[in-house]
């Protein structure tokens, strides 16, 4: 562990990474005592006021209502349904990914031409194509892409598990006749946990971006909610006279995504040395 | 080429050609369930609030909704083997001429965006690999780690405001000017959404491209061939590249499909007439065979694109079993 802690702390993009998710995760947390005003109030005649306006500091958008605020709300809903997604998608990737290789045989046979099926869609269309099913909004839109990422999850797990599987340490247990149940949850799951959690880190940037990408084809989350990816879209109208309104959602999903990628990069360099 | 196996190249390209059978079996299960597993009734959302029970009645009837899934399946099926993807409702016209027009256009899309993606891509990750820890190789890095960060729908409207609003050197949307659809003026139109696609994808490539040629680097029949006095271009040209191109073609592949699915905003930014941005309004529109039909056809195309990235593989790589 503490080796992990050692080869971490001495990757300054990783720290830097580490460092821009705190701040996103603190911003967001205290967004209700931080946000200068509600973000839903509307004030049309302060219409699209630009950066550094008393009492706005980051302006308005075309309905008047603080940018500043809706940002920091904005964060709280990116985090949150990012971090959501990202745990159904590894939980239900994991499941899958245990069972195909702990049982074998037809299940695995079953599950692997299931994953190999949602891999044959491009990413992106097969989220867009879940939420023309269950139609546009928030929870569907987290479902949709939570669905699509279960492949990810479900390969790492299936390849870790039918490695362990041979280990002589997991012959032994079973020699001593440790149940085919506990033997998957102690010490076959044990073994997926690094990386898994290193797969997680790296998937949450794309997941975050793919859950603003929906919001921002008006799939995702639907306005008013103060979103990144709906705020995107509602700027396009005005990016000749106010683009600032199109410039700081987008700046905003950049260093959050940008902060959990290079984290993901750290901990995948001090988790697992191989993959470097 | 030394093949493996029994039956050689052939007989590989003849296997994988029936291992994607299943899948694209797959794919069509999960597109024809687009439409069953909308909630409610498929046909009064499609018809919307204003529409009579008769009219629902009657589009219940012409979609065959009456008939059991398995028998809704095979009629389906059946139909798009004959080119019949439905009748959009909304446009009042059939499915397949509508989406074949709209793919042209993303297809010229994806393949301008992979041509950038490739070009930049591989030469900043053979920059970055063969200059280790230069600060060429840091800068490069640096640049593809930002861009994998980037949305692509906000570079989209960032390059729009730069180069289309303010220096007004490129258009902001559309496929060709109102009194001009030569060549160069699409190529014109299309260079701003083919730099926002292929910009995500070139970061990518860069960083693999980097960690394989490493890799590469460090073997050990790399050394012989530079002990030998082979000059260091010679050496990445024929020794390195030849064996780092296997996993770039395979990631070349992913890549394709992240282009594809990309496609779907990068469409919509630069309003592109693509099949991605009808898709998106047929999903508003609630036209299910319009969706159908878009999502087959794309997600058949990425099928293809990987068997035919699994052959390339094959052929580049002579270590890899055909059995």
């Amino acid at each position: 562990m503490t080796d992990v802690v050692r080869i971490f702390r001495r990757s300054s993009a990783a720290l830097f990474g580490l460092g821009l998710v705190a701040v996103m995760a603190v911003l967001a947390v205290l967004a209700p005592w931080l946000a200068p005003r509600d973000p839903d109030a509307i004030d049309t005649a302060r219409r699209l006021a630009p950066i550094f306006t008393a009492g706005h500091p980051l302006g308005t958008d075309e309905f008047g209502r603080d940018l500043l605020s809706r940002l920091l709300f904005g964060a709280r809903i990116s985090l949150v349904v990012g971090l959501t997604a990202t745990a159904l998608a590894a939980l239900a990737g994991s499941f899958c990914g245990l069972l195909a290789g702990f049982v074998g045989r037809w299940v695995d046979q079953l599950i692997m031409r299931a994953i190999d099926t949602l891999m044959a869609f491009p990413y992106f269309l097969l989220a867009v194509a879940i939420i023309a099913a269950l139609g546009p909004g928030l929870v569907n839109g987290m479902v949709a892409v939570a669905v699509v990422n279960i492949p990810f999850y479900g390969r790492i797990v299936r390849a870790t598990v039918l490695a362990v599987k041979q280990t002589e340490y997991v012959e032994s247990a079973r020699a001593l006749g440790v149940s085919e149940l506990r033997l998957a949850l102690t010490h076959v799951l044990r073994n997926c946990l690094a990386p898994v959690i290193v797969a997680v880190t790296l998937n949450i940037g794309g997941m975050i971006t793919a859950l603003a990408g929906l919001s921002f084809l008006g799939l995702g989350v639907q306005p008013p909610t103060s979103d990144w990816g709906s705020m995107l879209a509602a700027s396009r109208q005005y990016l000749n006279v106010a683009p600032h309104v199109a410039a700081l959602p987008g700046i905003a999903i950049f260093l959050t995504v940008l902060g959990f990628n290079l984290l993901g990069d750290g901990l995948r360099d001090a988790l697992d040395p191989r993959l470097r | 080429m030394a093949a493996v196996g029994g039956g050689g190249l052939p007989a590989y390209a003849l296997r994988r050609l029936l291992l994607a059978v299943p899948v694209l079996f797959g794919v069509s299960v999960l597109v024809f369930a687009v439409l069953h597993l909308a909630p409610g009734d498929p046909a009064a959302i499609m018809l919307g609030a204003q529409a009579t029970k008769e009219d629902v009645q009657r589009l219940h009837r012409d979609l065959g909704l009456d008939e059991p899934l398995v028998v809704q399946y095979v009629t389906w099926i059946g139909q798009v083997a004959r080119g019949d993807l439905g009748r959009s409702i909304p446009l009042g016209r059939a499915v397949l001429p509508e989406v074949l027009l709209r793919f042209k256009a993303t297809l010229l899309l994806t393949a301008g965006a992979l041509a950038i993606a490739v070009v930049l891509g591989l030469v900043a990750g053979i920059v970055s690999a063969v200059k280790q820890y230069s600060w060429l190789d840091r800068l490069s890095m640096g640049v593809a780690v930002t861009g994998v960060s980037l949305p692509v729908f906000w570079t989209g409207i960032m390059l729009i405001i730069v180069f289309a609003l303010q220096l007004r050197w490129f258009p902001s949307s559309g496929m060709s000017s109102p009194y001009d659809s030569g060549v160069t003026d699409v190529l014109w139109h299309l260079v701003l959404p083919a730099v926002t696609l292929g910009t995500a994808s070139a970061a990518a490539l860069a960083r693999l491209t980097r960690s394989s040629v490493l890799e590469i680097i460090r073997q050990d029949y790399v050394r012989s061939a530079r002990a030998k006095g082979l000059a260091e271009r010679a050496v990445i040209a024929r020794h390195v590249l030849k064996n780092a191109i296997n996993p770039i073609i395979t990631v070349l592949g992913v890549q394709i499909g992240f282009l594809l699915g990309g496609a779907i905003l990068t469409e919509t930014v630069f309003s592109w007439p693509g099949l991605g941005s009808m898709m998106v309004r047929a999903i508003q529109a609630r036209d299910y065979p319009l969706v159908q039909g878009g999502v087959l056809l794309i997600a058949t195309t990425f099928v293809v694109v990987n068997l035919a990235v699994d052959l390339l593989y094959a052929i580049f790589d002579p270590r890899i079993r055909y059995d």
